[in-house]
């Protein structure tokens, strides 16, 4: 067999799986959000922009995600690049795989489970009552926006932590040594060498975390108790309750767009520090 | 510096060490501790609709890494040899199938299927010979195959990260001596590529058996783990879920740690 025929046949399954699965329902979603709808919540074929004009009406959605993504984003960077950092410049060699290991495994237990964590410790028998038994009020905590950054924050650190520590585990530990042989105080190396040195970390951490969340239903459907809501309960809810499917797909059309444009400014800004863009494994 | 360390292991581990610990909880009460007991495990474990959804989750599970560590690894052996504009739609296409979020495939698929089903059983029907012509709707089958797809694009990337880094003269090798390439296959390549298509595997499983947000909008009639959980979750905290999350948890555990037991063999 030719090898040009073998790799056809080899790809064979993979190419119709992705054809069928993934290309063929995008193509779906994008011809709907142009149709309309239907009397029995169906779909009638059309052409026309209507969805898209009419996305003001869950404006409130966007807004939400568009506020709390990015401050969840950022939120999630402050806290994880001094682990980060630990991990890559302070932490003991011996201990390094295993303090690693341990960031990861939460990222790939199920997110039901630990944000269903947090319905425990926020709800009104876990954190607010302690509060309130050593007279310090008794706060509502969940179903409110600080929940949810909670529960993104608890959900994506490890995706933060880690291109961050690749990053600057690659840093040449030379540069540092050099600054401080010339005479740099340490907060002056790591203003000028280390943080720009890790920046592709920050930069692909940071559009993991928030591409991620533009899509996320789970934290705020249980942590935000319907009150904070993101634009993937309103997903659920025009899919899968008020069944206004051609509505529905514009939202998603719209939100895909938006992630494309952000993937595309994270090129546009990785490209500036040229081949140092590093596929991060997870795993 | 060390102590902020242990602040954030501490934050990731505090609540789901709750969890566990409030599932063997012997009262029902969420914040008192009362005593040690496996009463919920049992009653968990006694529960036919539990157990019914673990069904289908494992099933699903087995049947969407299976598929998808077969196509996947067959991709990952021939991708690294295609040139031009169908490399770039595999590329383009494994990297749309990773990064679009889980909300809009399970969208995607919903409206696809169903619009599919709508045009092909009315066809079946008008075709079919019998009196009860098959009804196809969304279900097990359409779950594996939206599972598999995203678990298809990790075997992909696992599997192909290995083959970039295997030694191709092995392969000349075993074929200047007269072997077969299905012969080289199972005797060079297979054996160096193993530990990262079982991890592929692993992983996949593990994907499948947590997700929430593709059952939701696909399982149709179906109710998988992960659905089921939710539904309970809505109706308030109970010791049942922390059973059954505790028991999730500890599968997730296990299967990762063997899988990245494999990937460190691998660099090993």
């Amino acid at each position: 067999m030719r090898q040009g025929t073998r790799n056809a046949l080899l790809l064979l399954p993979a190419g119709a799986w992705l054809l069928a699965m993934l290309v063929l329902p995008l193509v779906v979603v994008l011809v709907f959000s142009f149709g309309s709808r239907g009397a029995a919540g169906g779909y009638v074929p059309g052409f026309g922009l209507e969805n898209y004009l009419n996305l003001g009406s869950r404006w409130q959605a966007f807004q939400n995600t568009m506020t709390l993504a990015p401050l969840g984003t950022l939120i999630c960077l402050i806290v994880a690049y001094p682990l980060a950092y630990y991990l890559a410049m302070r932490a003991p060699r011996r201990w390094k795989t295993l303090l690693l290991v341990l960031v990861i495994v939460p990222f790939w237990t199920s997110i039901l489970i630990r944000s269903y964590a947090w319905i425990y410790l926020l709800g009104g028998q876990g954190i607010p009552s302690w509060l309130h038994a050593v007279g310090l009020g008794n706060p509502r905590l969940i179903n409110t926006p600080f929940a949810v950054v909670i529960g993104i924050v608890y959900g994506y650190l490890p995706l933060m932590v880690f291109p961050v520590y690749v990053s600057l585990e690659r840093l040449d530990k030379r540069l540092l040594e050099a600054a401080s042989d010339l005479g740099a105080p340490p907060w002056r190396s790591f203003l000028q060498i280390t943080l720009p040195m890790s920046m592709p970390g920050v930069a692909t951490g940071s559009m993991l975390v928030f591409i991620l969340l533009m899509g996320e239903f789970l934290i705020p459907a249980l942590l935000g108790g319907g009150k904070v809501f993101f634009v993937g309960n309103a997903l659920v809810d025009l899919f899968l309750q008020s069944r206004n499917w051609p509505f529905g797909a514009a939202v998603a059309v719209s939100l895909v767009a938006v992630m494309l444009a952000i993937v595309a400014a994270y090129m546009r800004f990785t490209r500036r520090f040229a081949g140092s863009r590093d596929d991060v494994s997870l795993i | 510096m060390r102590l902020y360390a242990l602040a954030i292991y501490l934050f990731l581990y505090i609540p789901i060490g709750i969890i566990a610990l409030f599932s063997f909880n012997a009262g029902r009460h969420a914040s008192q501790f009362t005593g040690f007991s496996v009463q919920w495990y049992g009653k968990t474990l006694a529960n036919p609709f539990v157990m019914e959804a673990l069904k289908t989750s494992l099933t699903v599970a087995f049947l969407s890494a299976t598929l998808a560590t077969v196509a996947g690894t067959m991709a990952a052996l021939a991708l690294p040899s295609l040139k031009g504009r169908m490399r770039l739609f595999f590329d383009a296409a494994l990297y749309v199938a990773v990064m679009v979020p889980g909300i809009v495939i399970g969208i995607a698929t919903l409206i696809a299927l169903v619009t599919v089903f709508d045009w092909v059983n009315p066809l079946l029907a008008s075709l079919w010979p019998g009196a009860e012509p098959p009804q196809l709707g969304l279900g097990l089958g359409s779950l594996v195959l939206a599972h598999g797809l995203f678990a298809m694009a990790l075997v992909v990337i696992i599997v192909r990260a290995r083959v970039a880094g295997m030694d191709r003269s092995l392969i000349e090798a075993s074929a200047d001596l007269g072997a077969t390439p299905w012969g080289t296959f199972r005797q060079v390549t297979l054996p160096q590529i193993a530990p990262a298509v079982l991890a592929g595997f692993l992983l996949s499983f593990t994907f499948s058996f947590d997700d929430f947000i593709i059952a939701f909008f696909v399982a149709g009639p179906n109710t998988t783990l992960p659905i089921y959980v939710f539904s309970s979750i809505r109706r308030g905290v109970t010791p049942e879920i922390n059973a059954i999350g505790t028991m999730v948890m500890a599968v997730s555990l296990i299967l990762l740690i063997i899988a990245q037991g494999m990937l460190q063999r691998r660099r090993a």
